[in-house]
């Protein structure tokens, strides 16, 4: 293998791939070939930069210059001005969204949205080539298996974990070592260590883009997972609408079978271990633990009650390990950096860095890492870049449909597992939503628990019934028929479902509209008392109206009215027919002189 | 399957590969080759050809190769800078495929520059 001069990085992520990514790559492998670089420059489709938001994303090295939003049709130049000439193309570099600033000539670790991350789990993301074991090698790769197998007991590896403080990273925040303990102390002739990757909270992608960028990560823990507990084989359950996520995890496995550090008598040690992918159908539940093994095994995918926990009776009645991808992640880091390095990050109970999927009324679009404690200012504004279009931050959602909302007077909140719930959300496993002055907060409550209903397998009553009758008072508030007595109604369901549901959805789902309560009753009070959205969001309590000093009288919004509900004399000032208007807001948007307002 | 020492064995040799990646650069030899039009026209790709094939071929993995445009001397192009870490950049000046094999022993394995090549040799004249 040779040396190349320049390494042309392009991002093979979901986002990236949606935008084009792989109509780039293949337009720069041709040009490379037309200015007869190809033995000079190497162009590698990697995993996720995180900046999903600006992508396509193209990174060229030694430089290290950072182009974003590159299109096909750019690629020329980039080929002929910087791979040819070695003249960066300035236009096209990234340009940061708070400052404006484009810099040819700054790092990566420069831009406000690297700056503040700490990059443990997605540290390989967007730097190695993931189809490509050697790199992965090369970045002290399967160091960690080794040291673990050559050097380690297993009792050891287990209080390496324990003592560096690290907990599922998948929602609930369960200490891992205490996992694999639990695990190790069960007797049985066959154990399983098992990976949920059936990522479904609505906006996070962590896992996805883990699996897509480092799919040996994943491995590699499970591997060393194995060992600590005394399992042989592994599974991963993985969502089969991540294809590209599911084709690097089976490329990464047959790899690491080839190179032996999959299959039997791994390094020599007589430790055999091999993993196994199972596709999951897409059911939400299907996160759930039990739910998950069952699923598996080949059943309908239903949770069970526990104990017995999955540790004494798990996939197929064996004891099993269940982690979380990004759990996984770090495990090959702790074992190889120390339980103390890993422990010396993070707050006091959360150590560690997270992962959160920045969506919603954000400027930066993506996947950031921070240390556990960092302040939801930091991550929103400084990396997130703040709110477009200069609206005001109303809400962040934290957790998906388990999680809760948190007012801008939270927004000081250290993020760890313990601040989140004491602030009436958690951490889950790591969307991050933001919400701007626009979101009606009545209107989000209504969302997640329409998704909740959706996903419910039905198993129990609490869930199944309880969560669509709460449904129904949520879809009459935001109809503009709520009844006084309608919230504390909501609140008495939440608290009797999330004490008798079966599973961690049912017990969580009522999370969205407890919070949004907490923090926005007035929001709920409006609706209900005087028929009012105070975010103008909710179709049925909203009218338009035209300030008839404001309107000239030329008619646009009269002939762009599907519904002729407008009238009026050239010239004059026109009116809005309510009881004829469909609320379409055709005629707001037509309106040149700001004449047409929501009330 | 692969053995403990065959696995470090890819590891080192694939570092080499991607070594150009790692934002720390404190360690990295850094051959910066003119290539504007003046330096193109002057011979810049075969001296640059030349420097990558000798690293190549001595496997040196901590050393990056980029281009850069125009400082204005076109006079005196082929012009390579060397910039060893921690070390102030040396300028090569009139640089040819011929050239490059001696700057790469000499002053990129062993850190001694080659002064008659060097911009400073050049001016005294």
């Amino acid at each position: 293998m040779d040396i190349y001069r320049a390494h042309v990085l392009c991002c093979g992520g979901t986002g990236c791939t949606s935008s084009g990514s792989a109509q780039l790559i293949q337009r720069f492998e041709e040009k490379i070939k037309e200015n007869g670089l190809e033995k000079e420059v190497k162009v590698i489709r990697t995993g996720c930069f995180g900046l999903c938001e600006a992508g396509p994303v193209v990174i060229v090295y030694p430089e290290g210059t950072f182009y974003s939003r590159v299109k096909v049709d750019d690629v020329d130049e980039i080929v002929s001005e910087h791979l040819l000439k070695g003249r960066k193309v300035q236009h096209l570099v990234y340009s940061d969204h708070a400052t404006h600033e484009q810099n040819a000539n700054k790092g990566l670790q420069d831009i406000n949205f690297y700056k503040h991350q700490h990059r443990i789990a997605l540290r390989n993301c967007g730097v190695i080539d993931p189809e490509n074991i050697d790199e992965y090698l090369a970045f002290d790769g399967y160091k960690a298996l080794e040291k673990a197998l050559t050097t380690m007991t297993r009792e050891q590896v287990i209080e390496e974990i324990l003592k560096s403080g690290l907990r599922g990273r998948g929602g609930g925040g369960f200490p891992t070592g205490l996992k694999w303990k639990f695990a190790a102390a069960s007797q049985a002739d066959q154990k399983y260590v098992a990976c949920n990757a059936d990522e479904g909270d609505p906006g996070a992608f962590m896992d996805r883009s883990v699996l897509e960028g480092d799919p040996h990560a994943v491995l590699e823990a499970m591997a060393i997972a194995g060992y600590a507990i005394g399992a042989t084989e592994g599974y991963i359950y993985v969502r089969a609408e991540y294809p590209i996520a599911v084709k690097r995890l089976e490329i990464a496995i047959g790899q690491a079978r080839e190179y032996g550090l999959l299959g039997k008598n791994i390094f020599e040690t007589g430790f055999d271990f091999d993993i196994h992918i199972r596709l999951g159908a897409g059911a939400f539940v299907c996160g759930e633990e039990t739910a998950l093994m069952r699923s598996i095994e080949g059943k309908r995918g239903e949770p069970t009650p526990r104990p017995p926990f999955p540790a004494v009776k798990g996939l197929f009645a064996k004891p099993t390990m269940l982690n979380n991808v990004e759990t996984y992640a770090n495990v090959a880091q702790i074992i190889l950096h120390g339980a103390d390095w890993f422990a010396s990050m993070g707050t006091e109970k959360s150590k560690g860095t997270k992962v959160f999927a920045l969506g919603g009324k954000i400027n930066n679009t993506g996947l950031v890492e921070v240390p556990m404690g960092t302040p939801l200012r930091t991550i929103i504004y400084d990396i997130g870049g703040g709110i477009p279009n200069g609206k005001k931050f109303k809400a962040v959602q934290t957790g998906g449909p388990s999680g809760g909302c948190l007012p801008a007077e939270l927004l000081d909140t250290p993020v760890d597992y313990d601040n989140l719930i004491a602030a009436g959300s958690m951490m889950g496993s790591g969307g991050m939503i933001v919400m701007d002055e626009d979101n009606c907060m009545v209107d989000i409550a209504r969302f997640f628990l329409d998704f909740t209903v959706d996903e419910s397998c039905g198993k129990c009553a609490p869930c199944r019934i309880g969560t669509r009758r709460m449904l129904e008072i949520l879809q009459r508030i935001v109809a503009g028929k709520g009844q006084e007595g309608d919230i504390e109604k909501l609140e008495n369901l939440a608290n009797t479902i999330k004490a008798t549901a079966l599973c961690g959805l049912g017990q969580t789902a009522p999370n969205p509209v407890l919070s949004t309560i907490k923090f926005f009753r007035n929001e709920y009070e409006a609706h209900i008392r005087d028929k009012k959205c105070p975010a103008h969001h909710c179709q049925a309590l909203l009218s338009y109206v035209i300030d008839a000093d404001k309107c000239r009288g030329c008619t646009a919004c009269a002939r762009v009215c599907p519904a002729g509900a407008i009238s009026g004399e050239v010239k004059q000032a026109h009116k809005i027919d309510t009881e004829k208007c469909l609320k379409c807001g055709a005629c707001m948007e037509k309106c040149r002189f700001g004449a047409i307002s929501k009330q | 399957m692969k053995s403990l020492a065959e696995l470090q064995a890819i590891r080192e040799k694939t570092l080499g590969r991607i070594n150009l990646r790692k934002e720390d650069e404190s360690e990295v030899v850094r051959v910066v080759i003119g290539m504007a039009t003046c330096g193109i026209a002057a011979g810049a790709r075969p001296v640059m050809l030349a420097f990558m094939d000798e690293i190549n071929k001595r496997g040196l993995n901590h050393v990056t190769v980029s281009q850069t445009g125009c400082i204005g001397m076109c006079r005196l192009e082929p012009m390579v800078d060397v910039i060893m870490p921690g070390q102030e950049k040396v300028t090569y000046v009139h640089m040819t495929p011929e050239k490059v094999a001696r700057v790469v022993a000499e002053h990129i394995v062993n850190g001694r520059p080659v002064e008659e090549y060097t911009i400073g040799a050049a001016e005294d004249k």
